[in-house]
């Protein structure tokens, strides 16, 4: 690795410092005690990681590809890492993500997380940024791994970083079963590694569709979706998520709803097309098989949703649904579609930390996220439930939101599809329509049940609000205006499925 | 200002009202006085623009490309300027009804009632000056969503649950089914314009076009077509001025004035006059407006029954329209305004029979006449255009429809209207006869009865609207005029 030395170009080695900064930060972080410089020190390396990923993105977009050898060593022997339209959108979405949540974290960890363990929250914070940017980045299948593990392995820690009991349980289910995707994963590599001889991903791309019937490729197929697929949280693999993100501390929720999952659907993206574009089963392709599960999992999803009595539950339900909708455009197999899936993880990563963001400022002030405890909050917290409203009316798909461009999108590749797509369209409507019902609970029962009568009107401190309602404009300005987004969305669903190079 | 200004100025100064009116609300005459300012200034601006498109000018401006190809444009024609003008005008006259009704009940939260009020007549004006199907879907949420803490507005369990009714169904079927019409339309044809002669034919044929209209159809659930029509009456736990301008006005023409653009501007008229599978619209209509008369009869809630002749009237504008031809889409337009003020004049006046005596049952309501002679006569006036009686508004609009059925070759459905209309006759004219004829319960033989009337802005409002229906049957050629050229591809 490029260490600073006399001949040190930044520049050149953003890529590796993308990932190494973090990593790096992280050991150091532990040393920082108290409530303000851990976090501080975490919202600067956060910031790097905004402006390399940018920085990345800008050259992408206007350069190509970028492939970093590490160490100098070329691939396939070496490790290599590679930036190209699709994998710098989700860096920056990632390291964004981490620079809006943290401000939030400031206000609402001080009241979730105990004083004595503020360092360590950080540090797991910076490693699971670290896992996250790694996995997005490398170009490499067994590193793949590694980042996986270090994102895993941090985010048990943050799962359990509050002070509610129960978070324990949640993240020793989501352990078990994180465990099991890491280990189907390797599975995978294995697997690959035995028929191929090789580890690079670029490599293996090239070496993958002479041997695409064979046994082996199919059985590290399975593994690898199925692995992925734990990890995604989609159905019937999301057990984890409802209490994984309910029991764990707010700032935890923001974040990785966000960015975890979102990963999660960048890898799945990245082995469907990528590696096992040219697998297919009977005579569908690989990544048509996601597609019955997705529908099923935007289904009950959101009529799970519809049911719950905790709204941080509610929500993560409402997660697992909006994972379908993304799987849905990969599933189906279209450069429309999943251009609907791309543009569906940076739309969901807004209007998801803004309505989890919501959650934790009602937690602050209420001491909890019942639906009971909403009664009244119109008043009592005017501004976080306008936050929640317009971010609900996100989630729902209403035009000018940026859930309605997803889902139009998503939509419109269907259609394509024929019948079928008739189909899909009435079940995303439906789904529409239960988004309604469960983002309206809380919305009748904040603004047409008096609060209790003693009860102050207290807003949540700026720390919360700024983030919130950042994320909340954002909803609304790549609502009206789609042409970034979809732009680079498309881009980068072309370059997955071959097309234009 | 040019008339593109005008246009967005047509949104923006609601809106501008709006937060106003929040800004106002610690003052109660500084905030009313807001609102008369607000809707003068929109009516101002609204009426200017009425000689452009009366010299054939179809005004356009496009405000913002959502995704390639779709954009949020404002396109004026004909029909959308006259339901604006109605919007606008009548939005003066309910306000100074509000400023009465509303001080004399002494009702709660008035400052969140005139905001969602001005947020309502914004997203109305959206509706009425959109220039493509998503546009219109946009206001057309608006207008659902500002309206529903109206509708609840009294916060009692029976609002809430009628508000809950109110939304449920038009949120549902406007999701549910409306969205997905515009998406297979665009898929389809490529486009979401309004555009003179119908963007479908060519593209749709035979059960389809039926299927699709159908969509449309029970999509615009504001149109209130039976058997979506519960949430009209749902709605009238709403205090009166709302009942008044939403939902005589407002929110069902949006919903019947959608019927009229899409028949008109995405089928076409010579998609729905040739292609047998659409007709079932004109029987739909029928049975609605049969059946929701039938229904008005047995209540004897005066603004359950109003709401049921409400939505049996919109369905005289959803059978004009499906006739397919000329004269039916003329009368259906037409109707548009006529029962606007027939029945924001019924509205009022139970309204103010509410304020004044605190009654809200027909049966209770024998020689109210006496008592309050100048609501019951306008009440009169208003229901006489209603049923269709000259020398007042209704008249023409239901004659032209059933001319239109003549041309049309729908026999049947004169028929019907007939008997539509004595039924209309049967429900609403008992209430004033009976208010006329018999002596108050409580008044004295030989002595005369007391007169208590509503609050004088009441009354005010009243007698404007009801002069109007006058007013407008001797306008109603200038209506004609206005209105013939949206039909312009029509097999007539």
């Amino acid at each position: 690795m490029a260490t600073a030395s006399a001949g040190f170009d930044l520049m050149a080695n953003l890529p590796a410092l993308q990932v190494a900064v973090p990593l790096i930060a992280a050991p150091v972080c532990i040393f920082l005690r108290g409530r303000n410089a851990p976090w501080a020190f975490a919202l600067l390396i956060s910031l790097f990681c905004l402006w390399a990923s940018w920085t990345l993105l800008q050259s992408v977009l206007a350069d190509g590809r970028i492939s970093y050898h590490m160490g100098g060593w070329a691939p396939p022997v070496g490790i290599e890492y590679a930036v190209d339209k699709v994998n710098a959108f989700v860096l920056l979405i990632v390291s964004m993500i981490s620079v809006i949540a943290l401000p939030y974290a400031r206000a609402a960890a001080v009241r979730e997380v105990p004083l004595d363990k503020h360092h360590l929250f950080y540090t797991a914070w910076l490693l699971c940024l670290t896992g996250m940017l790694g996995i997005t980045i490398t170009g490499d299948a067994f590193n793949i791994f590694v980042f996986l593990e270090i994102s895993s392995l941090s985010t048990y820690v943050l799962i359990a970083s509050g002070r509610d009991p129960r978070a324990l349980t949640a993240s020793f289910n989501y352990l078990v079963l994180g465990t099991l995707g890491a280990t189907f994963i390797l599975i995978g590599v294995g697997l690959l590694y035995s028929v191929t001889g090789t580890l690079n991903i670029a490599d293996l791309s090239n070496r993958l569709p002479e041997i695409a019937d064979r046994r082996p490729v199919l059985a590290a197929a399975g593994f690898f979706t199925v692995g992925i697929a734990l990890k995604a949280a989609l159905f019937p693999a999301h057990f984890w998520l409802p209490n994984g993100y309910a029991y764990s501390p707010s700032p935890v929720a923001v974040f990785l709803s966000a960015t975890a999952t979102k990963v999660s659907i960048y890898l799945l993206l990245r082995v469907q097309f990528t590696l096992f574009g040219d697998v297919s089963i009977g005579e569908f392709a690989l990544a048509n098989t996601l597609l019955p599960f997705a529908l099923i999992a935007f289904i009950v999803g959101s009529a799970a949703a519809i049911f719950q009595q905790d709204m941080k539950r509610m929500l993560a339900w409402s997660s697992i649904a909006q994972i379908g909708y993304m799987v849905t455009g990969i599933g189906l197999g279209s450069v429309e579609g999943v251009t609907a899936g791309i543009v569906h993880l940076f739309n969901h990563a807004l209007m998801k930390a803004a309505l989890f963001m919501c959650m934790g400022a009602v937690f602050l002030r209420a001491g909890g996220v019942r639906l009971i405890r909403f009664e009244g909050m119109g008043r009592r917290m005017p501004l976080t439930m306008f936050a929640f409203v317009m971010a609900g009316l996100s989630l729902i798909g209403v035009p000018l939101t940026v859930g309605f461009v997803s889902k139009w999108q998503l939509v419109l590749a269907a259609l394509q599809t024929g019948p079928t797509g008739y189909f899909i369209t009435a079940m995303i409507m439906a789904s529409s329509l239960m988004a309604v019902i469960y983002v309206w609970r809380v919305v009748e029962v904040a603004y047409f049940r008096d609060p209790e009568p003693d009860a102050p009107r207290q807003e949540a401190p700026l720390m919360m609000l700024v983030p919130m309602y950042l994320l909340v404009i954002g909803c609304f300005w790549f609502g009206i205006d789609s042409e970034f987004t979809l732009g680079v969305a498309r881009d980068a669903a072309e370059q997955l499925m071959g097309i234009g190079q | 200002m040019t008339v593109e200004t005008q246009i967005l100025a047509a949104i923006f100064v609601p809106l501008a009202g709006m937060v106003l009116i929040g800004l106002t609300g610690r003052w109660p005459n500084l905030r009313e006085a807001v609102t008369l300012l607000t809707a003068t200034v929109n009516a101002i601006n609204v009426w200017t623009i009425l000689p452009v498109v009366l010299d054939g000018g179809r005004p356009m401006v496009a405000v913002l490309e959502i995704m390639p190809g779709l954009p949020l444009k404002f396109e004026i024609e004909p029909l959308g300027m006259m339901f604006a003008i109605i919007a606008a005008t009548l939005w003066i006259v309910n306000s100074i009804y509000s400023i009465g009704y509303m001080r004399g009940n002494k009702e709660i939260r008035q400052t969140r009632f005139y905001a969602c009020f001005a947020l309502a007549i914004s997203g109305a004006m959206g509706v009425a000056f959109a220039g493509n199907l998503l546009t219109l879907f946009i206001f057309y949420e608006v207008l659902t969503l500002s309206t529903y803490p109206l509708v609840t507005h009294k916060e009692t369990e029976e609002a809430r649950r009628g508000g809950r009714t109110y939304l449920g169904i038009l949120i549902a079927t406007s999701i549910g089914l409306q969205l997905p019409a515009i998406i297979w339309t665009y898929n389809l044809t490529g486009t979401m314009d309004f555009q003179p002669g119908g963007i479908l034919i060519g593209h749709v044929q035979g059960l389809t076009a039926g299927l699709l209209l159908a969509l449309y159809m029970y999509g615009i659930g504001k149109a209130a077509l039976m058997p979506i029509h519960r949430w009209l009456p749902a709605a009238m736990v709403a205090p009166t001025p709302v009942s008044a301008l939403l939902h005589a006005v407002a929110v069902v023409k949006a919903g019947v004035f959608t019927v009229i653009k899409v028949i008109v501007y995405v089928f076409g008229l010579d998609l729905i006059s040739t292609e047998p599978s659409t007709n079932w619209l004109v029987y739909a209509a029928a049975i609605t407006l049969t059946l929701a008369s039938l229904i008005a009869m047995q209540q004897d809630n005066l603004k359950r029954r109003l709401a049921y002749s409400t939505v049996s009237q919109l369905s005289y504008v959803i059978l004009g329209a499906a006739l397919g031809v000329a004269m039916g889409v003329v009368g259906a337009g037409m109707h548009i305004a006529m029962h606007a003020a027939g029945k924001i004049t019924l509205f009022f006046c139970a309204g103010a029979i509410y304020v004044a005596a605190h009654k809200t049952e027909i049966s209770d309501m024998k020689g109210l006449g006496r008592v309050m002679p100048v609501t019951m006569f306008c009440f009169m006036i208003g229901a006489l255009s209603v049923i269709g009686v000259p020398p007042l508004g209704g008249s023409w609009s239901k004659t032209l429809i059933m001319l239109g059925a003549a041309d049309a070759g729908f026999q049947l459905m004169i028929g019907v209207l007939i008997l539509s209309s004595l039924l209309n006759v049967a429900y609403l004219m008992p209430i004033p006869l009976r208010g006329f004829l018999f002596r108050p319960p409580g008044a004295k033989d030989g002595e005369p009865v007391k007169i208590h009337e509503a609050p004088v802005a009441c009354l005010i409002a009243i007698v404007i609207t009801s002069i109007l229906c006058v007013v407008l049957f001797f306008a109603a050629d200038h209506i004609h005029d206005m209105l013939l050229p949206i039909t312009v591809g029509a097999a007539s």
